[in-house]
């Protein structure tokens, strides 16, 4: 059975069907901690922050605090939000920028003024278009109340943010890609090093990136305190997460759980969250943190939802998302459409990326459709061997970002689990789920 | 003479002015562009060309990375359908066979009434409803065969037009107060933070 103690960190008002107003805002203890942030010296907000080691919401799962104190020695210019999530089955994002948008407007002006930046902007997804009608509406209510713009609720702190629509591109998701469409320009992603936007961000300043949840868990934070936050979870992944369930699931949606403290299968199968497999089918596959994280059989459903726990099994949390696939799924399938879309996403500047996206993608669609070969496994293999040499985990990188190294996951998970299901293939020539 | 209407060509001036420069608000303007137009007309590149001080072949180059953009018309609504994972375990896949037969036309094309346009989309981060439907990127929650022809009907009708307005993502977002945080006030505030955070932790900073 799920354990259900700890509090609704980021998801509290999302019981409410106004909880995006700012009226629902302000009766549910709305700007509480900016009054309190503004009371305190921007470096014990940050020092908060990093007693709640929270960890960055967005894939990579740094810690935030730290992020911050890189920047200590020379001030900061920007601060982005990045709130392009684009990586399949993930939806929590989402969820919070329409349903509680002044929950993520306070989060964003409580880290500016941490980091003393007085111009942030707030990326999100253009396909967002509700998304974004919210957010803006929610600054416009901020300014309204004084809580954005000049001296802001009488302190001597100023700051604007500025929302910025994308426009459909999954790579922008990469923080150096998304600041080059901040730029107005295609999202390439920079070149490494550096490493970090902290050091050359923003029109070439100092700029802090950081994901949507990962802002709207800094009210309850500043509110609360940071060891209350820490206090929750285990390890190294503390506070609460929101994990986007979704496939052959009864209830797929998103749920907030206290990290470490249940496992894959309390989410999958407790009746307050996934409610069970549909028709009780057995459990083929899992992904466990979005199509970028490699597959978990039935066997590892008990490991606890913790971003150490995750990893040391050879996957990883990432995003948050988990998709379920039951006997009736056809993991061929399923391998071949996630590599189209990293195909189709691919931004075209790495060889081994753009032209090994491609044929995978070719090889696995004969596989499904009729036409594939044994000698095929190995083809595939090799060519994932190619954009992440040796398959490990964390996979070795041939590309500027992390998007080609991504690629493989999924296919050499599949082979490896399901190796019978490709040679069926092979054999009747097709799928055998048509 | 601007090939925007005053309207939309005031909005441009409206966003150019929050960004510390004229080609960060590229995507926004291109936006707005398809907003008055429904694709991005050689008219509307050129004319963000000016805004941005860019090129109009420097703004086709960067409009042509993103899916959202047209270069071509396209009909009244664009209807996006996902078969990305979450809705391929769904029915995505034949869902978007249905659209073509019920829309007349393949992915990619427009039905011969000019009205719909139908795209195969990546993940639309709405994942609980699968197969995931958005119309002019609204969420439109059609996600049966039957579902997906009634809300045909009822966008052939009008009577959807409240949900599902025009092109443009932005078409319902305006920034109403303030400008950019004053500049002046902005340094002076930085300054005294640095001062204040020497006196407070004299041995940090100097390491």
């Amino acid at each position: 059975m799920a354990t259900l103690d700890a509090p609704l960190i980021v998801s509290s008002r999302a019981q409410y069907a106004d909880s995006f107003t700012l009226a629902r805002y302000l009766e549910t203890g709305g700007y509480t901690a900016l009054r309190k942030a503004l009371t305190m010296f921007p470096e014990d907000v940050a020092h908060e922050v990093d007693i709640a080691s929270l960890l960055g919401r967005g894939g990579a799962g740094f810690p935030a605090g730290r992020k911050w104190s890189m920047l200590r020695k020379s001030p900061v210019s920007y601060l982005v939000v990045n709130g392009d999530e684009s990586e399949p089955a993930t939806f929590k994002d989402h969820f919070l920028i329409e349903r509680d948008p002044h929950q993520l407007v306070e989060g964003v002006i409580i880290a500016a003024y941490a980091l003393q930046v007085n111009q942030a902007f707030i990326f999100l997804r253009g396909e967002f278009a509700l998304g974004l009608e919210r957010v803006q509406q929610a600054l416009n209510d901020a300014y309204e109340t004084g809580a954005l713009g000049s001296r802001i609720l009488d302190s001597a702190f100023s700051i604007d943010i500025v929302l910025h629509p994308g426009a459909g591109a999954y790579i922008c998701g990469e923080e150096t890609a998304l600041i080059e469409a901040l730029e107005g320009k295609r999202g390439f992603p920079r070149i490494k090093p550096p490493f970090f936007p902290a050091v050359t961000g923003l029109y070439g300043e100092p700029t802090v990136v950081n994901n949507v949840e990962t802002m709207s868990n800094l009210p309850w934070i500043i509110n609360n305190g940071g060891a209350a936050f820490a206090a929750l979870g285990a390890g190294r992944s503390t506070g609460t997460r929101l994990f986007a369930l979704s496939g052959r699931v009864n209830n797929p949606g998103v749920y907030e759980v206290e990290m470490v403290k249940n496992t894959f299968r309390d989410l999958i199968y407790d009746p307050r969250f996934g409610g069970g497999v549909i028709d009780d089918n057995a459990i083929k596959a899992i992904i466990p943190g979005g199509v970028s994280a490699p597959w978990f059989g039935p066997e590892l459903l008990d490991t606890p939802l913790g971003q150490d726990e995750v990893g040391a099994l050879g996957s990883m949390l990432g995003s948050g998302s988990i998709v379920v696939m039951d006997e009736t799924s056809c993991v061929v399938r399923a391998t071949w459409r996630i590599t189209k879309f990293f195909s189709r996403e691919s931004c075209g500047q790495c060889t081994p990326c753009r032209e090994g996206s491609g044929w995978l993608e070719r090889v696995l669609y004969r596989l499904e459709h009729g036409g594939g070969r044994v000698e095929d496994l190995d083809l595939l293999l090799d060519l994932c061997d190619n954009i992440a040499p040796g398959l490990g985990w964390p996979p070795q990188q041939t590309t500027i970002c992390v998007l080609g190294s991504s690629i493989p996951s999924s296919i050499h998970a599949a082979i490896s689990m399901f190796r019978d299901d490709f040679i069926d293939h092979v054999q009747r020539g097709g799928c055998p789920h048509d | 003479m601007s090939h925007f209407r005053s309207d939309i060509r005031q909005r441009c001036v409206d966003v150019l002015a929050l960004y510390p420069q004229a080609r960060s608000a590229m995507l926004p303007l291109l936006h707005l562009a398809q907003e008055q137009d429904g694709y991005l007309s050689d008219e509307g590149i050129a004319e963000v060309a000016e805004l941005t001080n860019t090129t109009p072949a420097d703004v086709r180059g960067t409009a042509s990375f993103y899916d959202m953009f047209h270069l071509e018309p396209v009909g009244k609504y664009v209807v996006s359908i996902c078969t990305n994972i979450a809705c391929l375990l769904a029915g995505g896949e034949e869902l978007l066979e249905h659209a073509c037969a019920t829309l007349g036309c393949s992915v990619g094309g427009t039905s011969d009434d000019g009205l719909f346009t139908l795209e195969e989309a990546e993940c639309l981060a709405d994942c609980d409803i699968a197969p995931c439907v958005q119309v002019n990127h609204r969420y439109v929650r059609s996600a049966s065969a039957e579902s997906f022809d009634a809300m045909v009907e009822e966008l052939r009708s009008g009577r959807l037009d409240h949900d599902v307005p025009g092109h443009g993502t932005l078409v319902r977002v305006r920034r109403s107060v303030g400008l950019r945080a004053p500049w002046g006030e902005v340094v002076e505030q930085r300054a005294r933070a640095r001062e204040e955070r020497t006196a407070r932790a004299p041995k940090e900073e100097k390491q």
